[in-house]
């Protein structure tokens, strides 16, 4: 049994090839994952060959390079896997429900809340206070944000179009303030905060995953329960509703997961929300139509998009450690570019 | 009720107000939608036909007044449990880029399915019926956004019929049509009704068309309901000036049963204009 069986009927042997290929193509690119991080694990200023590599995971052992493998780059890595799947999955489901293949977390101010509220914590506490605090205040700035956001463009029920005009506008106002709070705090502070805005990786510990995870293992299984209902909504909502589809109700469920996933994933990592911009546009070029494929899929290239712009980040200008955001903007937007450019030459050709 | 349905209906109005924010559009309606019948509702642009549609489809909540199916109000129920008996088909419905044919048929059966139990032999054999009943089976495999407007309309009936209703309500469905496609598709709803049984409500534009396909004919003006009642008994010229404030003959098609209007042009008559044009083509 599968989530897409509404979408994709059985009993087609076309159906159940493409089905096969898109089986194919997941185990694909989720062993090209697997590769990627165990590559990564081996590059960084410290080059450890790959048999070291799992020495060092294999046994317990006090030597640098167990430390350096199991306490700093396995626990980045493992962050930069969730972070990018949590972006990607949260922006699959909005770019579903607004029916705007322009939409990511963004626009509804997930992004620009924790912003917000992660300078005005620095701003408050300096970089003294425990900065483990930093992510737990991004997450409610996100989701406070997300609910003002909600709030301002109820009109019994939620229309996507005004919830993407309020999410705009009262982002550009949230990013106002963070810009002033930048520029009057100290310099020290300033720069933390810049380098958040990017989104960066550095220094993720293991309870960064450890606070990270329980958000993906909570909206996941939630989103794909609904996701026959995001099939049904894509042929617009009273089409959905004649079908059976509790379409308001679907729809915060599914806003509510989205929220979650990406206010955790810009709480421990910062402003890499492009990733939920293109990976599910990437995805959706990969596998056939249906939410139940497209989610999958789209995890899988949001993680290896993080993946890789922190190993970039990390490796590419030594002995300088650059946010992995510089990587996930500078290549994925002319990517993106060329993705859009090439699709149009495609239909018209 | 000028008429009284064979069957008990189903689905039916009662003192129906309703509206988009101050703006009452419909203004205490009842209305018994008849078993087994192909019922057309038909009126000007703003009379509230596609808002009483959209009422009785649960889409709009009244303010006053109840819809109720199978005796119970229909936005009490549950809407999936609600969609196992009737289905709808909106004004001018867009597919997403890329959906086939077979996808969008196959949503039809989503109030059937479950997430832990799905009788996949049972959903496959209505998509191929209502595939085959809507002449859609050749173009199983071809995006929806790539057909014609006919064909597309098709395929979107063809979800319709998928989910095994017997309540169908079609909001305009022929509206933007070739007159030959929307003939074809209207003669595919009432084999529905005649030949299936099935219960259909049909907002359409063109009155010739309602008058020759309709069983029933409910005509609306300015929130209610004016009259209804069997083409032979509304489909008048009386009715048609007080409807749609329109001068009109109503004749009956040499060639079968149906009745047809034909507009009288503002100024001078059929009968003034005829014996002039006839004297030119003389000389």
């Amino acid at each position: 049994m599968t989530h897409s069986a509404s979408l994709n009927p059985p009993g087609d042997g076309a159906v159940e090839s493409r089905r096969a290929r898109d089986l194919g193509l997941a185990a694909l690119l989720g062993l090209v994952l697997l590769a990627s991080m165990g590559l990564s694990l081996t590059l960084g200023s410290f080059p450890t060959p790959f048999g070291e590599v799992l020495h060092a995971l294999a046994t317990p052992q006090d030597s640098d390079i167990a430390f350096i493998v199991r306490e700093l780059r396995l626990p980045r890595i493992v962050l930069a896997v969730l972070v990018g799947a949590a972006l990607a999955v949260a922006g699959a489901i909005l770019q579903g429900i607004v029916r705007n293949p322009l939409a990511s977390p963004d626009v509804i101010g997930i992004t620009s809340g924790a912003a917000l509220a992660a300078v005005a914590f620095l701003a408050l506490f300096g970089t003294g206070l425990s900065i483990h605090w930093l992510p737990v205040s991004a997450l409610l700035g996100a989701l406070l944000s997300t609910l003002l956001v909600f709030l301002l463009a109820w009109q019994r029920g939620i229309t996507p179009s005004r919830l993407v005009l309020v999410g705009i506008g009262l982002s550009a106002a949230m990013g106002a303030v963070t810009t002033l709070l930048i520029v009057i705090s100290d310099d020290a502070a300033a720069m933390v905060a810049y380098v958040w805005l990017t989104g960066s990786l550095y220094a993720a510990q293991w309870q960064d995953v450890l606070g990270m995870l329980p958000w993906l293992l909570a909206a996941i299984p939630l989103c794909l329960t609904q996701a026959r209902h995001m099939d049904a909504m894509a042929l617009g909502d009273h089409v959905a509703q004649g079908l059976g589809v509790n379409v308001l109700r679907s729809r915060l469920v599914l806003m509510a997961c989205s929220v979650a996933l990406a206010g955790a994933a810009v709480a421990f990592a910062g402003g890499l929300s492009f990733v939920g911009l293109i990976a599910p546009h990437i995805a959706a070029r990969l596998v056939g139509r249906g939410f139940a494929r497209l989610m999958p899929a789209a995890a899988l290239i949001g993680a290896l998009i993080v993946l890789y712009a922190d190993l970039l980040g990390r490796v590419a200008f030594l002995p300088k450690d650059l946010p992995a955001g510089i990587f996930v903007s500078g290549v994925g937007a002319p990517f993106f570019v060329y993705l859009l450019y090439r699709t149009r030459v495609v239909t018209r050709g | 009720m000028p008429s009284i349905p064979a069957t008990p209906p189903r689905l039916t109005g009662e003192a129906l107000c309703a509206g988009y924010d101050a703006r009452r559009v419909l203004d205490g309606v009842d209305l018994a939608v008849a078993e087994g019948k192909l019922t057309v509702l038909l009126g000007p642009n703003g009379s509230g036909k596609s808002t009483l549609l959209k009422t009785l489809a649960r889409t709009l909540t009244p303010s006053a007044g109840r819809v109720c199916l199978d005796g119970q109000d229909i936005h009490r129920r549950n809407t999936r449990e609600v969609a196992r008996r009737l289905g709808i088909l909106p004004q001018g419905p867009s597919a997403p880029e890329g959906l086939t044919v077979r996808q969008l048929v196959g949503m039809g059966r989503f109030p059937h399915q479950r997430l832990w139990r799905q009788d996949a032999a049972q959903d496959a054999r209505a998509i191929r019926e209502a595939m085959a009943y809507a002449d859609v089976t050749d173009l199983a495999d071809r995006d929806v956004d790539a057909l014609s407007g006919g064909q597309r309309q098709r395929c979107w009936i063809a979800m319709v019929l998928a989910q095994e209703t017997d309540l169908i309500l079609l909001d305009e469905p022929t509206t933007f049509l070739d007159l030959k496609v929307q003939v074809d598709l209207l003669d595919l709803l009432s084999r529905l009704a005649h030949e299936h049984g099935r219960t259909l409500l049909l907002v359409l534009h063109d009155l010739n068309l309602a008058a020759a396909y309709a069983d029933r004919l409910v005509m609306m003006r300015d929130g209610r309901i004016v009259t209804s009642g069997t083409p032979e008994a509304v489909f008048t010229a009386d009715n048609l000036k007080r409807v749609f404030d329109l001068d009109a003959h109503v004749i009956r098609d040499p060639h079968g049963q149906a009745l047809v209007c034909v507009p009288a042009r503002s100024g001078r008559g059929p009968s003034a204009t005829a014996p002039a044009h006839d004297a030119r083509v003389a000389i």
